[in-house]
């Protein structure tokens, strides 16, 4: 089953602005490792060639707050989605 | 200011505990929640333990929805082509209620309904943004241009508890203290679960998997059985995962675990119908925050409450003794009127005389002690190699089983000196 058939399952109150900002400076000038790539359990983050940079799809997050505690740089500034969004589980 | 006593964020086991004792002493108390209800952002394995808790919770949880009273507790050994396993029953987990699983979107929010049957207001999609600040004191919450003051805050906001770092309670979260667990929910008929897991009606199993499935990493797998559904999932290390050269992508990690042979039969017709991920604190007792400032005190998760003992992971039943015990603190300091740090440290002190540091506390090396590989892949590559070659017969002469076992265990170099040290090492821990 592909990732994104699995996120598919869940129930996502999207809010039009994202709760993951990411700060580019960062990432280009201090990140070497990009675990965000491969840490984040919902894969929601990718590398842009053209733009060369991060991007975060935060439609599928599922909320854990890995990335965060991932990249030690700092480049990602992360909060909880406000009250009314977000994923919604119905059996956690 | 007009100020309610007590303002409660997270609406999770900790919180409603502590809800339910403060109610039960007649406090003011106000729980928010930014979930759509109670339960919705939770995510467990998992299994609750309710021996522990049958002094303080057993009137709030009468008429819970578990799912299963755990009958079966199975460990395996996976090693990348072979495994092992250990499968534990006994009267007295039979006839006992030792431990139940249970999904959180439905006892969460079951409790949370009880709860506002006795006239707690639990308010949900409320997203807390700030603490509010008195005379160096926490004073109550902010949400948006919203003010909800009060004499105390519970942060009971979860692993990440952005209230409990605000308050300057917690260190900056560190990937070595944190494992990321990620769990799907598939649905299979009960009889099917009954027949497939060797259980009556209302039992359950708890299987806890390590090795191959996290390829080496510190975590492991793990597979629950409720009434009508499994909770399978895998637990890495965050620290570990980040370390690992190649980097593997985590969100392959319980797809890879699902193709293994020993679960394939388990599964087979089972429908995923749900896909989570949470982050769960590893640090055990030396990652636990500092439980109480002014005015404000951390319970559950939020405070590091958590124990991975490798065969068996701990958490929920600390949260709801916190939770509870956190309330009791906050009756004592309303009867003296204070709700300063010092006002509060009852708090911490009961914790203490508690199983929950005592638990903690005594599984103190534990972390230490996992952190090293040889739990996630030597010994699971080993075991299961060492019985694969005591049972395997061809035509090659084998020798007598005694001696085959010596040779096997000389050369899995189970009998070397580091082994030996590992094994005397765990007086220690």
């Amino acid at each position: 089953m592909k990732i994104d058939e699995k996120l598919a399952l869940d129930a996502f109150k999207t809010d039009r602005e994202s709760h993951i900002l990411i700060n580019h400076d960062i990432c280009r000038s201090r990140c070497t490792t990009r675990h965000c790539l491969t840490i984040c359990p919902g894969h929601l983050y990718t590398f842009n060639e053209e733009k060369n940079e991060i991007v975060v799809e935060h439609a599928g997050c599922l909320e854990c707050g890995t990335c965060m505690i991932a990249c030690t740089e700092g480049a990602i500034t992360w909060s909880y989605p406000k009250g009314d969004f977000g994923v919604q589980y119905r059996y956690g | 200011m007009d100020r309610i006593d007590v303002v409660i964020v997270g609406a999770g086991l900790a919180g409603l505990s502590c809800a339910w004792v403060l109610s039960g002493h007649g406090l003011q108390v106000i729980v928010v929640e930014r979930g759509d209800f109670a339960g919705s952002k939770n995510v467990t394995g998992g299994r609750l333990y309710l021996k522990p808790i049958n002094a303080m919770g057993s009137e709030m949880l009468d008429g819970a929805p578990f799912e299963r009273k755990v009958v079966r507790e199975r460990w395996s050994l996976l090693g990348s082509a072979n495994s092992v396993s250990i499968d534990h029953t006994s009267d007295r987990f039979r006839n006992e209620d030792h431990s139940y699983t249970v999904l959180r979107a439905r006892l969460d929010r079951w409790l949370s309904e009880r709860l506002m049957a006795r006239g707690v207001f639990v308010i949900p999609k409320y997203r807390v943004d700030d603490l509010l600040w008195e005379n160096g004191a926490v004073a109550g919450i902010r949400a948006g241009a919203e003010e909800i003051p009060a004499h105390v805050v519970v942060a009971a906001d979860g692993v990440l508890s952005f209230m409990g770092r605000k308050a300057g309670l917690l260190p900056p979260l560190s990937p070595k203290a944190y494992a990321v667990g990620m769990k799907e929910v598939l649905e299979l008929p009960e009889e099917k679960i009954n027949d497939r897991f060797n259980v009556g009606d209302g039992e359950g199993v708890a299987h806890l998997f390590l090795g191959d499935v996290t390829k080496g990493v510190f975590g492991g797998g793990f597979l629950y059985t409720n009434r009508d559904t499994l909770s399978l999932g895998v637990v890495a290390g965050i620290g570990a995962m980040m370390g690992r050269v190649p980097a593997l992508d985590a969100s392959t990690l319980l797809e890879m675990f699902k193709e293994r042979y020993e679960l394939r039969r388990l599964l087979d017709g089972a429908k995923t119908v749900e896909y989570s991920a949470h982050v769960i604190p590893e640090a055990g007792y030396d990652g636990i925050g500092k439980l109480c400032g002014n005015g404000i005190l951390l319970a559950g998760d939020a405070a590091g409450l958590a124990l991975n003992m490798g065969v068996t992971v701990r958490g929920m039943e600390f949260a709801i003794a916190s939770g509870m015990t956190a309330a009791e603190a906050i009756v004592e300091a309303k009867a003296s009127g204070d709700y300063s740090e010092k006002g509060l440290t009852r708090y911490g002190e009961r914790l203490r005389e508690s199983f929950v540091l005592k638990d903690l506390e005594a599984s103190r090396r534990v972390p230490g002690y996992l952190d090293n590989d040889s739990f996630f892949s030597y010994y699971p590559e080993t075991f299961p190699g060492l019985v694969e070659k005591m049972m395997w017969f061809d035509e090659n002469p084998k020798g007598s089983p005694g001696k085959t076992l010596w040779k096997e265990l000389r050369s899995s170099g189970m009998l070397s000196v580091k082994r030996l040290i590992e094994l005397y090492r765990i007086r220690n821990i």
